[in-house]
C-alpha cells in the first residue's frame, strides 16, 4: 500500500456555480514510502491546494471530492479527530513564507518544544536537549541564541531552517514542502535545498516537493507531475519530462527554463 | 566607450534614516545602446541604486549624472528631459498599473505628462507602442484586471517605450511572472533593444535573466560593488569568491 | 536562441457580466431619498399654503384643507413638512460639501506631509473626532449665531475631521502603490498624480463614507433645530417642528410624528444607498488574476 494515494481528487469553491471550472480536477497520483515526487505548477494550478487537502487542511470555503488515502486513512470528508493523529507523525508541511508560518510572539525554542513534547513524548530537561539537537540537525549555528530569539530577529534562511526543524520534530513519514525556498536568496536557497535533500535521505522520508521552478525541483526528486489549471497534464521521471515533454504546456515550461539555463551556459 | 554615458552613479552613497548605509561608494555608468545587469541578493542595495538612478531619492554623498550633468531634482527642464530619456518597468505587474485607468490612458501617460503629445496624437502613439510589444489595439479600451501578469508586463513595457526613451531601467521585470511567460518577456526586451538601440539596466537576483539580456554585469553586496565586468567573463572566470558562490548557487537543469 | 512565439492572445472578454444583484435595500433607499428630494424640489414651486399663513384653526386634525392638520399657531403642517424637506436636503448637501472640501484637503496634506506634520494633524483629528458632531456644531453656532448658513458650516466643519482621517489613510495607501511610482517616472507631477491616480482610487470608498455623513448631517441639523440653535422660523426645519410639537404631543401627535417619520425615511434611505454603493465599490467584482 502506498503511503499516499490520491484518486480523482477534485476541489471546488463551495460558492461556485456548478459549471465553473474546479480548482483541482480529477487529480490522481500516488507516493510510496521513501519516494520523492515533484508537483510542478504555476500560480492558480492548484498545487498548494493539493498539499492542504492531503492533510485535511483545506479552508472551509472549499470542498473536496474523490479519495485521498494517507497511511491507510481516508482523508477526504474525515473529521478532525481522525485527521489529527496524521498531522505530524505521518505528514508535515513546510510552507513558503516562514514569517507567517511561525508564531511571531513566541520564542523559537518554545515553538520547537511544543511538537517535540507532543510527538516525542519527552519532558523537562530532555525537551531542552531535544530542541538543541533539532536546531543542530538543520545546521543552525549559535543554538542557544537562536532558541531564545523571536522569528523576526533571525534571517529568512534561518527561519526556514527552523520551520523544517519543527516539521521534522514529529518524525513524519511524509514531508510536504510547498515552495520552501521561493522567498529566499539564491545562495540561501542552495543551502536549504541541500539540507532538505540530506535530511530526507537520512530519515528515509517520502517527499512531496511543490514548486514552479523546474530547476529546483529536478535537483531533488525522481518523478514529477505537472499541473496546469488544476489538471495533471503530464507525469513521469524528471529526465524524461525534461528531455521529451508530451504536453504543450510542459513543453513551454521546459523551453522557458532551458532558455534561461542556456543563457548561463552560453559564451 | 568614449561617449558620455546616458546615466551614471559616481561614488554614490545613500544613508537611510536609521543611520546605516544602504549604498556605499558605488560607481557605474551606462552609455547608449549598452546593457548592464545589477545583481545582488537581499540587502545588497539594488533597490537603493535603482531609486537613485530614477531620481526618486538623492544620494547622501556622490552624484547621479544624467548626460554627464548632476541630476537636479529642482530643475524642471532637466527632469523633463531626463524622464523622456530614461523610463522604467517595475517588478510587480499587478500593482504597477493603476487599476482604475484604461490601458490607453496608462500607456499614454508619459506623453501627456511630459508634454510630448496629447489627445488623438497620444492615442496613436500609444497604439503603436502596444503593437511593438505584441498587443492589439483593442487592448486600449480595457482595464488592467482583464489581463494576465505577462500581458500586464507588456503593457508596462509599452508605457515605458512610448516616449522613445534612450534607456530602460527594469526592476526585476520577470520575477513576478510565471515561469512559462518569463522567456517571452525577456525575448521582447531583447527584440526592442535590437530594433531601437535602447540601452538597458536590469536589476535582478535572477542570474539567468541577466545572462540572457545584459552584456555587462555589476555584482552588489551589502551596498558595495563586489565585481563588475562583461557577463561572459563573470560567469566563466569570476574574480571574486562571492561571485563564484552566487553563480554556483543558481539551480540548474540536468544537461 | 529560438523565439517562443507569443501565444499570449488578448484576453477575449465576454461582455462585462453585470452581476449587480438587485439589492432590495438599494431600491428602497433610492425610493425613500427620491421621495424626499422630489418633495423638496416641489416645495420650490408649489406649497399648499404660505409658510406664515396662520389662518387655519389651532392644532386641527388632518383634513382635506390641511392634509396633515395644523400646528399650535394655525400654520399648515404639510407646508412646513415640505419646507423642512428642502432644508434637510440643503443641509445634507451643503454640510457634506463643506466637510468634503475641508476634509479631503486636510487629509491629502497629511498624506503628503513629513512624519512630524502628519502626526500633528492626525492627533488633532483624533481629538476633533472624539467630540460628538453635535457638540462641535453647537460650539460653532453659539459663537456665530444661529442661521441656516451657520448650521451648514458648523456641521460641515464637524464632519470634516472624519473625512480627513479617512482621506489620509486611503491616500497614504495609494501613494505607496507602485503605479504612483510609475506615474512619477512617467514625468507626472504631484498635482497630476493626485488628480489622475489618488482621487479616482480613493473616491469609491470615500463616497460611501460621504453618503453616510449626509445622514449624520441631516440628523445633526434636526438636533440643532430642536435645541433652538438651527435656522430660525419661518424656516420650519423638521427639528424645529419636533420642538414645537413637543408640548402638544399627547393631544395632537401628528405634529411630531410627521417630521419624525420624515427624518427616519430620509436617513434610513441614505444608509441603504450607502450600503448599496459600498457593494458596488467593493471587490465583489471578481478581478481575474
Amino acid at each position: 500500500m502506498s503511503l499516499l494515494e490520491i484518486d480523482e481528487l477534485t476541489i471546488r469553491a463551495r460558492a461556485a456555480d456548478a459549471d465553473a471550472a474546479p480548482l483541482v480536477n480529477a487529480l490522481s497520483f500516488s507516493l510510496e514510502r521513501g519516494a520523492r515526487l515533484g508537483l510542478i505548477g504555476e500560480s492558480g494550478s492548484g498545487k498548494s491546494l493539493t498539499s492542504l487537502a492531503v492533510t485535511g487542511l483545506l479552508p472551509t470555503s472549499l470542498t473536496a471530492s474523490g479519495h485521498i488515502t494517507l497511511d491507510g486513512v481516508s482523508v477526504v470528508g474525515a473529521d478532525d479527530k481522525t485527521l489529527r493523529p496524521l498531522r505530524g507523525p505521518v505528514a508535515s508541511i513546510v510552507f513558503q513564507e516562514p514569517l507567517t508560518a511561525l508564531d511571531p510572539l513566541m520564542r523559537i525554542g518554545k515553538q520547537l518544544a511544543e511538537p517535540i513534547r507532543r510527538h516525542q513524548g519527552l519532558r523537562g530537561a530532555a525537551v531542552a536537549e531535544a530542541v538543541r539537537a533539532s536546531l543542530a540537525e538543520v545546521a543552525l549555528p549559535d543554538l542557544d541564541r537562536i532558541a531564545r530569539s523571536y522569528p523576526h530577529e533571525i534571517s529568512g534562511g534561518q527561519r526556514q531552517r527552523v520551520a523544517i526543524a519543527i516539521a521534522l520534530a514529529s518524525r513524519p513519514a511524509l514531508l510536504i514542502a510547498d515552495e520552501p525556498t521561493t522567498a529566499l536568496d539564491v545562495t540561501v536557497q542552495a543551502e536549504v535545498l541541500r539540507l532538505l535533500d540530506r535530511l530526507v535521505a537520512e530519515r528515509e522520508m517520502a517527499l512531496l516537493f511543490i514548486s514552479h521552478d523546474l530547476a529546483v525541483v529536478s535537483s531533488l526528486v525522481e518523478e514529477v507531475v505537472v499541473l496546469s489549471a488544476g489538471v495533471a497534464v503530464e507525469r513521469g521521471p524528471v529526465a524524461q519530462v525534461l528531455s521529451a515533454p508530451q504536453h504543450e504546456y510542459t513543453a513551454r515550461l521546459v523551453a522557458s527554463a532551458r532558455a534561461l539555463d542556456d543563457a548561463l551556459e552560453l559564451s | 566607450m568614449n561617449a558620455t554615458p546616458i546615466l551614471a552613479l559616481q561614488d554614490a552613497s545613500h544613508r537611510y534614516h536609521g543611520g546605516g548605509l544602504s549604498l556605499d561608494g558605488v560607481s557605474l555608468a551606462i552609455a547608449a545602446g549598452e546593457s548592464v545587469g545589477l545583481v545582488g541578493e537581499s540587502g545588497a542595495g539594488k533597490t537603493t541604486a535603482l531609486r537613485l538612478l530614477l531620481g526618486l531619492d538623492a544620494p547622501t554623498s556622490g552624484a547621479v549624472l544624467f548626460d554627464g550633468v548632476p541630476l537636479n531634482r529642482r530643475d524642471a527642464a532637466q527632469i523633463r528631459r531626463f524622464r523622456s530619456s530614461v523610463q522604467t518597468v517595475f517588478q510587480d505587474p499587478y500593482s504597477s498599473l493603476d487599476p482604475r485607468q484604461r490601458i490607453d490612458r496608462i500607456v499614454s501617460e508619459p506623453l501627456r505628462s511630459l508634454g510630448i503629445a496629447r489627445g488623438r496624437d497620444a492615442a496613436v502613439q500609444a497604439a503603436s507602442a502596444l503593437e511593438s510589444v505584441g498587443l492589439d489595439a483593442d487592448v486600449l479600451a480595457r482595464y488592467p484586471h482583464e489581463f494576465s501578469g505577462g500581458q500586464r508586463q507588456r503593457i508596462a513595457i509599452a508605457r515605458a517605450i512610448v516616449c522613445k526613451p534612450r534607456l530602460l531601467l527594469a526592476d526585476e521585470p520577470v520575477s513576478a511572472l510565471d515561469m512559462s511567460t518569463r522567456i517571452q518577456v525577456i525575448e521582447l526586451l531583447r527584440e526592442l533593444r535590437e530594433r531601437t538601440g535602447l540601452a538597458l539596466v536590469m536589476v535582478s537576483h535572477d542570474l539567468g535573466a541577466v545572462a540572457a539580456l545584459c552584456e555587462r554585469t555589476v555584482v552588489l553586496r551589502s551596498g558595495r560593488v563586489v565585481e563588475a565586468g562583461t557577463t561572459r567573463q563573470l560567469l566563466h572566470a569570476p574574480a571574486e569568491e562571492y561571485t563564484s558562490a552566487l553563480i554556483a548557487a543558481v539551480p540548474r537543469l540536468p544537461r | 536562441m529560438t523565439v517562443v512565439t507569443t501565444t499570449d492572445a488578448v484576453a477575449t472578454l465576454p461582455p462585462r457580466r453585470r452581476t449587480r444583484r438587485r439589492s432590495v435595500t438599494l431600491i428602497i433607499g433610492i425610493a425613500f431619498v427620491g421621495l424626499v428630494v422630489a418633495t423638496a424640489l416641489l416645495s420650490l414651486v408649489w406649497l399648499p399654503y404660505e409658510p406664515s399663513d396662520t389662518s387655519g384653526g389651532r392644532l386641527e386634525a388632518p383634513s382635506w384643507e390641511h392634509w396633515l392638520g395644523t400646528d399650535k399657531l394655525g400654520r399648515d403642517l404639510m407646508t412646513q413638512l415640505m419646507i423642512g424637506a428642502r432644508i434637510a436636503i440643503a443641509v445634507g448637501v451643503g454640510a457634506v460639501t463643506v466637510g468634503a472640501v475641508i476634509g479631503i484637503t486636510i487629509g491629502l496634506i497629511a498624506a503628503f506631509a513629513k512624519p512630524w506634520l502628519d502626526d500633528t494633524i492626525s492627533a488633532t483629528l483624533d481629538v476633533l473626532i472624539a467630540f460628538p458632531v453635535l457638540l462641535l456644531a453647537m460650539l460653532i453656532v453659539a459663537a456665530q449665531g444661529s442661521s441656516l448658513g451657520t448650521a451648514i458650516l458648523a456641521i460641515g466643519i464637524a464632519l470634516s475631521a472624519v473625512v480627513a482621517r479617512l482621506t489620509r489613510i486611503l491616500a497614504t495607501q495609494v501613494l505607496r502603490a507602485q503605479y504612483v511610482t510609475a506615474a512619477r517616472t512617467s514625468g507626472t507631477r504631484w498635482p497630476g498624480i493626485i488628480a489622475q491616480h489618488v482621487m479616482p482610487n480613493i473616491w469609491p470608498t470615500l463616497s460611501v463614507n460621504l453618503a453616510l455623513q449626509f445622514g449624520a448631517a441631516v440628523l445633526a441639523e434636526a438636533s440643532l433645530s430642536y435645541l433652538g440653535l438651527g435656522a430660525p422660523p419661518p424656516n420650519a426645519s423638521w427639528g424645529r417642528m419636533l420642538q414645537e410639537a413637543q408640548s402638544t404631543f399627547t393631544t395632537s401627535p401628528v405634529g411630531a410624528l410627521a417630521p419624525g417619520i420624515a427624518l427616519v425615511i430620509l436617513v434610513v434611505g441614505i444608509n441603504f444607498i450607502a450600503d448599496g454603493l459600498r457593494e458596488l465599490a467593493d471587490p465583489t467584482r471578481k478581478h481575474s488574476r
